[in-house]
Parts: structure tokens; C-alpha cells; sequence
């Protein structure tokens, strides 16, 4: 019953173009942030940060940044493992180099070190399209990870060829390096994402948002009423890996804190963060949210019911959950090609008229 | 009718001088020859016809004026001005906007993000002033969403506007491409056939929307229309081509008497 747009009036264009349009959703919203920020960082454990909270904040960055390229550009890339190396790669060397100089400024130079690299691996966008450019960011994923792992000054000539964040702190509290806490690294990820959801929400209702997606419709017509296509697409190419970057410099430094890029930043992690945009919903930054959750919930959820529950052996639970992940993904394609987002958006409409239908 | 000297119209709009110009154009295909040596002009304030059996070469023709096609020979003159080889979107930025002949909207959009698209040629917040938002990003989005309504209301499609594109009937898309198109106040807007596949009724209001355009913004018009009825009520003057060749350009009614234009709708008795 509190679901409901009557009674309250928008005046203005601005009140009427709000993110939460039904004043139901501006509560939650707040109220999702107070939890967010003021509760939970009081009662997370070492067990709930690595297993869930802060890969979830993590991977939410990449699904945005993912998502606002091919949900709201229309930019397949499969490119995204090798983007977060990138920026991995990028807030370790700064580390390195700059030592006195705060995490969080590298963590966002790494980003524009990314956006970078990832409007130059957009510019064959510019000729080719769907799968033909699929097939472009593929090589880009293979190059930047061969590359991380055949140039040693990446990497600054360590004999393992792995990266290690050194320790690193923000206002006096370790982020990075063995002894951080776990509402530290949980904090430090939840404000990255929430600026950068706050971003990609700025950026994707105003005009450049409606000039990326006019490209993604149609951009034959996006062209007739003044979008350059190359400026539209690179600066989607752009924001994007800015976003993936800092999620890569993130998932390094703060998460892992040791990394191989082969194994962290492999194909595998540009289908993960495909999957989880593709299941969340394309072009929806709630659906980011919701595919990362789903993805990083269900392998848990999966073993606490396999092993915990039902007390089988993990190697079949860790199958299982292949074969698992992998039907749903064909579930949703078929059953629900905008994915959880358009759920939530049905369940919304069915309930601004609830219980009164007609 | 000749000449750049300006004239008033029968029901006494007034006719401007010259907007633009085309002068000579050729446009092959490989070889084939869609258009032939064209020179027509449109006057500021026109509703400016083209007409012509199918294959004539008047999509062609619009598509060389609103940058698709680069034409071989000739050369088109823009408000004085001989435009150097431009891409669509450097087009845009000049003031002509269009509709298409099957409908180009964007279908994944709101019909108010569609027409506020139509805006963006006007739009110049940089990057990061849209990324924060408040401030000038909004003011600036708020400044053309009022210009958006006016043209939602003008057209009389207030009650679609949060509408997904994709759920709209036929007529209903057709008069979004158009306010798409007239958001972006043009100086001159092309019209590809904006009553193929209406009824009656349909068609009745598409025209008076035409007329509303031109009279109230003062908007110079050319359009390409099959139906005409259409053609000879809405414009002031008509092109007529034919297989790529112009065959008639005057009035309405001196198109109608010329035996050229009536032989090509009509087919000439070979004996």
C-alpha cells in the first residue's frame, strides 16, 4: 500500500526526472545506504568480507562499467579481465613508484590509466560491429594479459612474476596488505562503488547516456540527429574501462592483494562479468547490482546447501554449481533476455496496483 | 515563380530567399546513375515537395542533403554557403533534422528520451559537469526538457510520453520521429514520406501538423510524399523527378498540366 505514485505531485522537471520517481523507493534507497555505511561495516567478519560482501562490491564496479559499454552502448567486449588487469596492473606500478602518494588517488589514476587503454582498444568499434567486434576485445584480453605476463617491469622483475600489494592506508587505517581489517577493505570497496553508481547514473540520464544508447538502437538515426558515433562510442569505451579499471585495481589491492594475471584476470573473469550483466539485466544499473549478487551468492549459497546441508563431497557441489550457473544462464536467455532487472521492474508495476488491480 | 526574390504565398505566408541550393548533382552507383544532374532550390519557409514514381532517386536526393551520400558531381549551398563534404551528424549541427521512411526511433528508449535526444545538438555540458550532475547539467537538462514539452504538446502526445517507443502503434511512432525531428529546432526539416502506411484519419492529422510546423516556427519544409492529394494541398512548390532526371519543379499547379510529369505517373501510348 505504500507503493504508490498518488498524491505525490512532481512540480518540477527536475522532480519529475528523479532516479526513485515513487517516494517508497527514496526511502529505501536511504535506507539501503544507512545499513550500508553505518551497520553493517560493525558487524562484518573476515568470513563474510572475502567470501561475499567485498567481491560482491567489486564485481558491482565491473558490472557497471561493463554495462554501460554493451547494456547502454551496444558495445560487445569480451575484454573485461584483461581491462581489470590494466588497472591492477596500473595501481601496483603507482604503488611502487609513488609511495607517498594516498591509495585512493592511484586507485583512480589506475581507472583513467585504463580508460586509456580501453578507448585505444575501441577504436576498431568504429568499423566493426556485434560479434566481429565480440571477437576484437577478445584480442585485446589475450594481448593484455600476455603482455603482463611477458614484460617483467610490470610486474617490477619479481622472480614469481606475481604482483603484491604493499600496506597502504587511508586516514590511518591499513587498506591494503596482510593486516588490513575486514570492514576496512569492506568500506573502502563500498565507497568506491557508490560513487561510481553515482557517476554511471549522472552519466547515463543526461546526454550522453541518451546519445550512447541512441547507438546502441539505431545508429543510423543516432547519426541523422547529431551524435558522433566515434565520440559516443569511445567515450562509452572509456567510462567503462575506468570503471572496470578501478574495479581491477580494487580486486588486486584491497581484495586478493597478491596477484597471477593469467589466473585473476583470465578469459574466464570477462565471462564472469558478462554473465553477471547479461542475468542482472543489459542497460540497468539496478540489473549490475543484481547480477553481481547473484554470481557471487550463488556459488556460496550453493556450497552451504551442497556441503554444509546435505554433507557432499565439494569437488561434486563445485560441479554441480557449473552445470548450475550454466542452465540458468540459459533460463534467463530464454525465459527473460533483460534479466533480473525486468523482473524487479514487472514485480514494481504489479505492485504500484496492489491489491487493486483495476 | 523563378528568381531569389522573395514572394508571399496565396494564403499569405512569406516565401524568404534562397536556404539551400542544389546545384547540378550527380550520384552513381557503381553504374548505375540514382540521380542525374538535379539543380533545385528551397526557399526559407517553404513547404517544398519532391515527388516521382518509385526508383526516382528522392530518397537519394534527401540522403545527399542530409550527408549519407556524397554525391559524385555537383555541389549543395546552405543558407549562402557551399557545404564541403559533411558527415550526417556535422549535418545535423547545421539545422536540418529528418524523419525516415520506415521509422528510425530508438526502441529501447522512452518517448521523452527519444524527442530529448533530438535536443543534443543543443546540448553542451562536457563530461565531467554531467557526471556531477547539479549544477550546470541539470540546469541544462531542465532548460531543454522545457522545449521537449512544448513540442510534446504541440503535438499532442502528452499522455504517451514515459512510454517505452517500442509499445507504440504505427501513427503514434510517426509523430515521435516528427517530434524528435522538430525538438532539434531545424531551419529545415526533411520529411521522407511522413503518411506511407496511415489511414485517413491519420494522414489528416500528419498534414495539419506539417502545416502547423511551417506556419507557427516558420520551419522550411521538404518532404517526399506518394499521395497527391497530400502533395498539392500542403506544398507551395514540387520537384518532380523521374528515373533520376528532374522533369517538372513549379507549383502545384503548373506540375500538375506539365505533360512530362503526367506521362511518367501515367505511361505514354507507344504505337
Amino acid at each position: 500500500m505504500l507503493y504508490r505514485e498518488a498524491g505525490d505531485f512532481k512540480t518540477s522537471y527536475q522532480a519529475d526526472s528523479q532516479t526513485f520517481p515513487i517516494a517508497f523507493d527514496r526511502w529505501r534507497y536511504w535506507a539501503v545506504l544507512v545499513i550500508a555505511f553505518c551497520v553493517v561495516p560493525f558487524f562484518v567478519n573476515a568470513y563474510w568480507a572475502n567470501a561475499i560482501l567485498v567481491p560482491f562490491l567489486i564485481y558491482a564496479i565491473a558490472a557497471i562499467g561493463l554495462n554501460i559499454l554493451t547494456g547502454y552502448c551496444g558495445q560487445v567486449s569480451l575484454g573485461t579481465g584483461g581491462f581489470m588487469a590494466v588497472g591492477a596492473y596500473a595501481c601496483y606500478k603507482l604503488m611502487t613508484s609513488f609511495p607517498d602518494v594516498s591509495i585512493v588517488i592511484h586507485i583512480i589514476l589506475a581507472g583513467g590509466i585504463t580508460a586509456a587503454v580501453g578507448a585505444a582498444f575501441g577504436l576498431p568499434s568504429l568499423r566493426i560491429k556485434g560479434f566481429y567486434l565480440a571477437v576484437a576485445t577478445l584480442a585485446a584480453q589475450f594481448f593484455l594479459v600476455w603482455m603482463f605476463n611477458k614484460v617483467s617491469w610490470f610486474y617490477n622483475y619479481s622472480a614469481s612474476g606475481q604482483i603484491n600489494a604493499p600496506e597502504r592506508f587511508v586516514a590511518g587505517i591499513a587498506v591494503t596488505g596482510p593486516n588490513t581489517a575486514p570492514w576496512a577493505q569492506y568500506m573502502i570497496c563500498l565507497v568506491f562503488l557508490t560513487i561510481c553508481a553515482l557517476i554511471a547514473r549522472n552519466l547515463t540520464r543526461g546526454t550522453i547516456g541518451r546519445s550512447w544508447m541512441a547507438i546502441r538502437d539505431m545508429d543510423i538515426a543516432a547519426e541523422i540527429i547529431g551524435v558522433n558515433p566515434l565520440k559516443a562510442k569511445l567515450t562509452a569505451f572509456a567510462v567503462s574501462s575506468f570503471f572496470i579499471g578501478i574495479s581491477g585495481a580494487l580486486f588486486f589491492a584491497v581484495y586478493l592483494g597478491a596477484v597471477e594475471v593469467g589466473e585473476a584476470f583470465g578469459i574466464q573473469k570477462s565471462f564472469l562479468v558478462l554473465f553477471m550483466i547479461i542475468i542482472g539485466g543489459l542497460g540497468s544499473l539496478f540489473g549490475s547490482f543484481a547480477g553481481a549478487a547473484f554470481l557471487v551468492l550463488l556459488p556460496v549459497a550453493l556450497k552451504v546447501i551442497g556441503v554444509d546441508l546435505l554433507g557432499w563431497p565439494t569437488d561434486l557441489v563445485a560441479h554441480l554449481q557449473l552445470v548450475i550457473v550454466g542452465a540458468l544462464i540459459m533460463f534467463f536467455l530464454i525465459k527473460e533476455p533483460h534479466g533480473l532487472a525486468q523482473l524487479w521492474r514487472l514485480a514494481k508495476e504489479k505492485l504500484r496496483l496492489w491489491p487493486f488491480p483495476y | 515563380m523563378d528568381g531569389a526574390a522573395p514572394y508571399v504565398t496565396a494564403d499569405g505566408r512569406q516565401i524568404g530567399g534562397v536556404l539551400m541550393d542544389m546545384r547540378g548533382i550527380t550520384l552513381r552507383f557503381g553504374g548505375v546513375e540514382a540521380i542525374k544532374n538535379i539543380s533545385f532550390d528551397i526557399r526559407e519557409g517553404e513547404i517544398r515537395a519532391i515527388i516521382g514514381p518509385n526508383g526516382a532517386g528522392k530518397s537519394s536526393m534527401l540522403n545527399v542533403i542530409s550527408g549519407f551520400y556524397h554525391p559524385q558531381d555537383g555541389e549543395v549551398w546552405f543558407r549562402g554557403e557551399k557545404r564541403k563534404p559533411m558527415k550526417p551528424y556535422q549535418v545535423a549541427r547545421l539545422g536540418i533534422a529528418r524523419t525516415f521512411q520506415n521509422i528510425a526511433l530508438f526502441e529501447g528508449m522512452s518517448v521523452l528520451d527519444n524527442i530529448m535526444t533530438g535536443r543534443l545538438t543543443h546540448m553542451k555540458t562536457g563530461l565531467l559537469a554531467q557526471a556531477i550532475w547539479k549544477g550546470r547539467a541539470e540546469a541544462e537538462e531542465v532548460a531543454n526538457r522545457e522545449i521537449v514539452e512544448k513540442v510534446i504538446d504541440f503535438l499532442e502526445i502528452q499522455a504517451i510520453r514515459k512510454t517505452p517507443v517500442g509499445r507504440l502503434p504505427y501513427g503514434l511512432k510517426k509523430r515521435v520521429e516528427l517530434a524528435r525531428a522538430l525538438a532539434a529546432e531545424p531551419k529545415l526539416l526533411l520529411l521522407d514520406e511522413p503518411m506511407a502506411g496511415m489511414n485517413v484519419e491519420e494522414k489528416e492529422d500528419m498534414s495539419r501538423f506539417i502545416l502547423d510546423v511551417n506556419d507557427e516556427f516558420g520551419t522550411t519544409i521538404a518532404l517526399i510524399e506518394h499521395d497527391m492529394g497530400v502533395v498539392m494541398d500542403l506544398s507551395d512548390r514540387v520537384v518532380v523527378m523521374d528515373y533520376g532526371r528532374k522533369i517538372g519543379d513549379g507549383t502545384p499547379d503548373e506540375v500538375r498540366n506539365n505533360q512530362e510529369v503526367i506521362d511518367a505517373y501515367l505511361g505514354v501510348a507507344h504505337d
